[in-house]
């Protein structure tokens, strides 16, 4: 017979819907009571769903957003001849190009950029709500609000690579196609033509925090998790009345490395490393270009790039030797 | 138990879905430069059997006497191959027709009037001679990039009239005036000559038009770590990139294969000799394509012409195939010196008009003395074929 031992288990715990605490309400949409139960979503998280609580600014985001989902999608789905088999086919091809640069940062026709500027207004517009509306619902349960200055380092980043750095180079198409191999290419020939943003220190910065929080992440659920049978996952009540999970999981780390991060201490580790994940990765391609045309060249000039010995014949550029490429 | 053979089943159908990409491991690596920089070749050994299978070298007629008449003085109307004994030149000939005549027509006809063999009236007469002209002018100015080996018409025929890879000017999706959904010339799994864009990607599906027949700026990277007006756009990037891509396709190759990948456009010391080699094949390509191929567009019927009119051209992979060197490296060539340049004959006057067919030998011989490597095996060969 299961048995319910601690919360992960096999066993979905069931109890009455929750409506949640009382607010004040305000605007023209209000929170809804409804709530239902799925034991598929239980296996994952909580099994109740709802009572949702949208918001002017939660509508109008998801608005936006499918005004911007459609613009893309039809576009993509216009470029196959309106063919559905072969949008299905080519998905992962298509995208929604930004302008050429000859238009720089005017407003190019609808069919050579100005789709593309449209969806990312919208698409701008309904992350920026989706913003809005993060801060406004911790405010409003009367949380901290560090979820939203996450997820505003994420906008960071978004912004600088679709508008800030775009407008500074004086080109929209300096800006990213909405499409999953455009932009991949994207990515690739944005290192190739500023020479191997590998050098960037930002992107170094980046990538550290990046890889930082999957340690931390796996570092911190491990722990958890190793200790739940001893109501580890309680962590809230933990940090205020050290109990024998967090004395083990401290000590299990005091063991491996000498030192060991607190309940609450590692929380704050795995949010600044998240956010400035996004927030020196934004700096970085905000350089790119702008300050720095070529990261390679930036990275011999300062010593970074070491030189190697060279196993071939070196040989000089040919276009040096008769003149023009 | 259960559990055992519904792992194994998973693991199976997971195999067989990996096996379908057809790059199964073990893959060979072969290291190309310093120890740490990355640079080194993958070869899958079962592919490259696949590849090399179908790089044959083709069939090589006996060796003909170099003496004697000369064909000019006993065939009517011979232009090019006007230095080549009869011998030689009824090789040539007999040579053509396993290189490049279809193989239901494997006999002279393909190209000439049987009543009159002089007669220039057929297309493909007035296209072989034009490509011999084009062949021997590889051998003899473009050895900056063929070395050597030299190419025969079987480097690119293969044993058919039309060479097995070619390319036309893409036409595009169709939609450039569409009021939504125009593609920018990629993002497409097909081209609009329906077939397989470049490495699969999404990058621009027709880099050869700008690069192979224009002669529009490959190089995006500025010369200076800070900007100094090198307004080379990201869009443009991602040409050259489909360029590039083009020739690790072509030659079965990886990007390291030329470049040291952490700064792909530095030469002294980060690029291998390599790269070099491309750099004139490129050259050698545009070259090819604007003084042989499109003069030529007038000449083929209409069937042989691309979708927008244009006349068939060459890349990377017209003679390469799929390999780094044609054929892996062997030479057909060596065994025709006819095709390699125009004997030089005691009479004066073909002397002066072997200078004058080739504008380009002057450039070329320059270039070519000026890459140490290459010099070398220019004069070299020069001396024992001419």
């Amino acid at each position: 017979m299961a048995e319910y031992q601690n919360l992960f288990t096999r066993v979905q715990v069931d109890a009455p819907h929750y409506p949640g605490v009382p607010h004040e309400p305000r605007g023209i949409w209000q929170r809804g009571i409804k709530a239902s139960t799925n034991y598929w979503l239980g296996k994952i998280g909580d099994a109740q769903v709802g009572p949702f609580y949208l918001g002017t600014t939660g509508v109008l985001s998801i608005l936006f957003f499918i005004l911007a989902f459609e613009i893309i999608g039809l576009n993509m789905l216009a470029s196959v001849n309106w063919n559905p088999l072969q949008f299905v086919r080519q998905l992962f091809w298509l995208a929604l190009e930004p302008p050429a640069p000859e238009y720089g940062l005017r407003l190019p026709p609808l069919a050579q950029g100005g789709w593309w500027l449209i969806a990312g207004f919208f698409l701008t517009l309904s992350v920026i709500l989706w913003w809005i509306r993060t801060y406004a619902l911790a405010r409003k349960l009367k949380m901290g609000t560090h979820t939203a200055w996450a997820f505003a380092s994420a906008i960071w980043l978004f912004l600088v690579l679709g508008f800030i750095r775009p407008v500074m180079m004086g080109s929209w198409s300096e800006a990213v196609p909405f499409g999953i191999f455009a932009h991949l290419d994207w990515t690739a020939a944005f290192s190739l033509r500023y020479g191997n943003l590998l050098y960037n220190p930002f992107h170094a910065l980046s990538i550290v925090f990046l890889y930082g929080s999957v340690l931390l992440f796996a570092m911190h659920a491990g722990t958890i998790m190793a200790v739940s049978r001893y109501g580890g996952e309680r962590e809230v009540e933990q940090s205020l009345d050290r109990g024998t999970a967090s004395e083990r999981a401290a000590l299990f780390w005091r063991w491996t490395m000498g030192f060991n991060a607190t309940m609450e201490s590692v929380h704050r580790w795995a949010w600044w490393f998240a956010v400035l994940c996004t927030l020196t990765g934004g700096i970085g391609i905000l350089l790119t270009g702008t300050v720095v045309d070529n990261w390679y060249l930036w990275a011999v000039k300062h010593g970074v790039a070491p030189s190697y010995p060279t196993t071939f014949e070196a040989l000089p550029d040919p276009a040096t030797l008769q003149g023009g490429p | 138990m259960k559990h055992l053979i519904r792992n194994g089943v998973a693991t199976l159908v997971a195999l067989g879905l990996l096996s379908g990409c057809g790059e199964r491991p073990p893959i060979d690596t072969q290291q190309l430069g310093y120890r740490g920089t990355g640079m080194e070749q993958n070869i899958n050994p079962r592919i490259m059997k696949t590849v090399m299978a179908a790089n044959q070298p083709g069939p090589i007629q006996p060796a003909a006497d170099g003496s004697g008449p000369l064909a000019s003085e006993v065939y009517q109307n011979v232009q090019v191959l006007k230095d080549l004994s009869v011998g030689e030149f009824t090789r040539v000939m007999l040579s053509m027709v396993d290189w490049v005549a279809p193989a239901d027509q494997k006999n002279c006809t393909y190209c000439h009037n049987a009543e009159n063999y002089a007669d220039e009236s057929m297309y493909q007469y007035q296209v072989a001679r034009r490509m011999l002209t084009m062949t021997r002018d590889i051998n003899s100015n473009w050895q900056a990039h063929v070395g050597q080996t030299g190419v025969t018409c079987h480097t690119c025929h293969r044993g058919q009239p039309v060479p097995p890879y070619v390319w036309f000017v893409d036409p595009g999706s169709g939609r450039e005036n569409a009021f939504v959904g125009t593609r920018a010339e990629q993002n497409s799994a097909v081209t609009g000559l329906g077939i397989t864009t470049i490495g699969h990607s999404s990058l621009p599906y027709d880099p050869y038009s700008p690069y192979l027949l224009g002669n529009l700026p490959i190089r995006v990277n500025g010369p200076t770590a800070l900007p100094t007006g090198n307004r080379s756009s990201i869009k443009q990037a991602e040409w050259t990139y489909a360029l590039m891509v083009h020739m690790s396709d072509s030659l079965g190759v990886n990007c390291t294969y030329c470049h040291n990948s952490r700064a792909f456009a530095e030469w002294d010391g980060e690029s291998r000799p390599q790269r070099t080699t491309a750099w004139h094949g490129i050259r050698m390509a545009r070259g090819l394509n604007n003084e042989y191929m499109v003069p030529l567009t007038g000449v083929f019927p209409e069937t042989r012409l691309g979708p927008t009119g244009d006349v068939a051209k060459v890349n990377c992979q017209t003679c390469h195939q799929g390999v780094n060197k044609p054929y892996g490296g062997v030479s057909m060539a060596k065994d025709y010196p006819e095709l390699q340049r125009e004997k030089v004959l005691p009479v004066g006057p073909v002397e002066a008009a072997a200078d004058a067919m080739a504008p380009t030998a002057d450039a070329a011989a320059e270039v070519s003395e000026a890459t140490s490597p290459m010099a070398s095996s220019t004069t070299a060969v020069g001396a024992a074929t001419g």
